[in-house]
């Protein structure tokens, strides 16, 4: 009895409990970590995209007008007047043939002064949060440069989105980009849509367990973890090099020699549409998975073959899945710019792009651009533009979300 | 029917079932099919279009293997084509985003399937989409215009140059932040309750149960994660094409600026590129090397999830 001795207990119940929380305390950290970095992320794009903003101009408005009048105030005979004085001949003449000064009303009058005699320029920028708590300085060191025009200003708004691209980054906008963007997109859905959901029915309703369709199906999800610049290099090797004769609608004999060497919207949306397909796929199959068996089991039952199956039942189940998972592909494929830029989006292009075979810029692209300059005040530009690529997306993003939860059924 | 039901002398009914000839159905079904078999024409034209494209650089007079693969200055003007200077930048990228996104991907995917409430993962979750949906190239600004200045303030202005490898690399981490937590969360969720359960019953605290029953039936779904998370990071490009900087240097500094197979793609081919000269044509090679790493990457993290599903 001696030999035996009790056992001994040490509590240890208390630092696991201090363990258990200091961890609990770390896991919540890391996660909002995570929304901390959205939270940066955006505000480091709004606080970029709002603030004061020094203009100096080659003619001062008020060197134009000679009283401290505005501008805008003047009526338009009086505007055309210093139109007149003030561009050479050879630009006047130009302007005519576009159409008569006489025509023009008073806010275009006003934007051409602007744009072709007072020529404003950026001379320095500061961020939203500068504005704020430096404002007092700021507002001084301008009323030293009497010259100099000190705006708040807004590069997010709504002009951006009307004017063409220049390179002047105050009236610089994202029309063509915009414009190409959404033509790239067009035909990225029309090419991967049915493609996609044909596919996706195939390998949910028709195919059995065969070599050829494990195949497929493992091809898809390969594909869909392909780097996008690698989709960007096939674009580049078939659609614009390869059928450079169809791209470039020298068949149609449509290309000028603008449009050459196949770097068009329509190798640009093919090239998109084969990146965002097995998306769809993946998507789709998903969708279709959902639809319970029952469903088509009853229909076999009175009689109806497959395809009336799936016309008449698996589909108009399973299309609000489907057009939910089809509209966040292409978000993603809205966002998309290395594969554009690899197939050859121009860098500069100030006309809207007249057909599909017309030269390109998109959205992104012109973002990367931007964002690629040294100048800060491109910076800023790049900053709003990204703006509108957001407000593109939430706007798409919700659209699909309302989708989803208008027609959820199972 | 008539036709087909006859009466035999003993007078049973035999039935001749036939299979009705449908050929709209048959016409729908190859349709349908081939709508399939194009996907793997994609891969096949990748292979393929790819390796043609870049056939005369890996055969040409100036290449050997050898070279191309330990070589380290890639300078097409002078036929050097030593592809590791690109290699190693985008090792390094790939580094630092592995250094934000396992940490916070795995762990946010712990607290969300461990810990979370139903409220918050209400809020965590759109949150966590939201990051996975915004655009690479609006990253790359982030990169250049937030992570490099405040690098920078930190390491002092000499130290860390404009155009980095860090930055671009941590900014890439957030970026895959999601994809990570996606996956292992579902893995996580995929363990079977029951196992824990019984650590609780055993008087197992959370971190407890967590750490040494739910993570290690969850290992090779993290690992599936983190593969795919360490693909998305090679194949990135618009981060590293605008924050990393331009020119191929070999150089382990994480603080100076060098080209990533990516970044390197976009930079040659934004250019005025013309078909087949060297430039182009080596375009394809790295191209190839990229596509055949991903894919790779990506069929071993496809096997561990498959195994893991079977297993279930």
């Amino acid at each position: 009895m001696d030999d035996l001795k009790a056992p001994v207990f040490v509590s240890t119940v208390h630092k696991r409990k201090r363990n258990e929380h200091g961890w609990k305390v770390f896991l919540t950290l890391t996660t909002s970590i995570g929304i901390i970095f959205l939270i940066v992320l955006l505000s480091n794009i709004i606080n970029q995209s709002f603030g004061y903003v020094s203009i100096g101009y080659k003619v001062s408005p008020q060197e134009l007008v000679g009283t401290n009048q505005p501008l805008e105030t003047l009526s338009s005979p009086q505007l055309a007047e210093i139109l007149r004085q003030r561009v050479s001949t050879g630009l006047l003449k130009q302007l005519e043939k576009e159409k008569p000064l006489a025509e023009l009303s008073e806010p275009q009058l006003v934007n051409l002064i602007i744009e072709k005699v007072a020529k404003p320029e950026v001379v320095q920028t500061w961020t939203l949060w500068q504005s704020l708590i430096q404002k007092q300085e700021i507002l001084q060191t301008a009323s030293q440069k009497p010259d100099e025009k000190l705006v708040f200003y807004s590069w997010f708004r709504p002009r951006i989105v009307s004017t063409a691209q220049s390179s002047n980054p105050l009236t610089a906008g994202v029309r063509t980009a915009l414009l190409g963007s959404l033509w790239i997109i067009l035909i990225a859905i029309l090419v991967s849509f049915p493609l996609g959901v044909g596919t996706a029915i195939y390998l949910e309703e028709y195919a059995s367990e065969s070599l050829l369709n494990r195949i497929i199906r493992t091809n898809i999800n390969n594909l869909a973890g392909v780097p996008s610049i690698i989709y960007g290099m096939l674009g580049l090797a078939v659609f614009v090099r390869g059928l450079s004769q169809i791209t470039s609608g020298a068949w149609l004999g449509l290309s000028g020699a603008e449009t050459a060497n196949g770097r068009t919207i329509l190798s640009a949306g093919l090239t998109l549409a084969l990146l965002v397909l097995p998306l769809i796929i993946i998507n789709a199959r998903e969708a279709i998975k959902a639809v319970p068996d029952a469903l088509r089991q009853a229909s076999y039952g009175i009689g109806a073959t497959r395809w009336q199956t799936i016309w008449h039942h698996v589909l108009p189940n399973s299309i609000p899945g489907i057009l939910t998972g089809s509209i966040l592909a292409v978000s993603r494929a809205l966002g998309e710019s290395a594969p554009l830029v690899v197939i050859g989006a121009s860098t500069y292009i100030t006309m809207d792009p007249a057909n599909i075979f017309s030269r390109f810029t998109a959205l992104p692209i012109q973002i990367y651009q931007w964002t690629a300059r040294p100048q800060p005040e491109f910076r800023n530009l790049a900053a709003g533009a990204i703006l509108v690529l957001l407000a593109l997306l939430l706007s798409i993003n919700s659209i699909a979300i309302l989708l989803r939860n208008r027609y959820k059924r199972y | 029917m008539q036709s087909q039901n006859m009466l035999t002398d003993t007078g049973k009914v035999l039935l001749v079932l036939k299979k009705k000839k449908r050929p709209g159905e048959k016409f729908i079904e190859t349709t349908l099919a081939i709508c399939g078999f194009i996907t793997v024409f994609i891969t096949l034209g990748i292979v393929f279009e790819l390796g043609k494209e870049a056939l005369p650089f890996f055969s040409g007079p100036d290449f050997h293997l050898l070279a191309f693969l330990t070589g380290t200055t890639w300078q097409p003007q002078i036929n050097a084509f030593g592809v590791l200077p690109l290699v190693m930048a985008t090792l390094s990228t790939t580094f630092f985003a592995l250094l934000i996104a396992i940490p916070f991907g795995i762990g946010i995917a712990v607290y969300l399937s461990e810990y979370a409430s139903r409220k918050v993962r209400a809020f965590i979750k759109p949150t966590l989409e939201i990051l996975a949906g915004i655009p690479t190239v609006v990253y790359g600004y982030f990169a250049l215009s937030f992570v490099t200045p405040f690098l920078r303030s930190i390491f002092g202005k000499d130290v860390v140059e404009i155009y980095n490898t860090a930055s671009a690399g941590i900014v890439m981490g957030v970026l895959i932040i999601p994809l990570i937590a996606s996956m292992s969360e579902d893995a996580l969720a995929a363990v079977p309750r029951t196992l824990r359960e019984a650590a609780y019953g055993l008087g197992a605290t959370r971190i407890e149960t967590t750490c040494r029953v739910v993570i290690p039936a969850a290992i090779s779904g993290l690992a599936a994660a983190i593969i795919v998370g360490i693909s998305r990071a090679i194949g990135e490009t618009m981060i590293v094409a605008l924050a990393a900087g331009a020119g191929p240097k070999f150089t382990l500094n994480p603080f100076k600026g060098a080209e990533t197979m990516t970044g390197h793609i976009v930079r040659v081919s934004g250019g005025d590129l013309s078909y087949d000269s060297i430039d182009y044509n080596s375009l394809f090679g790295i191209s190839l090397l990229l596509f055949f790493i991903t894919l790779s990457l990506n069929m071993v993290s496809q096997r561990v999830v498959r195994k893991l599903n079977e297993v279930k």
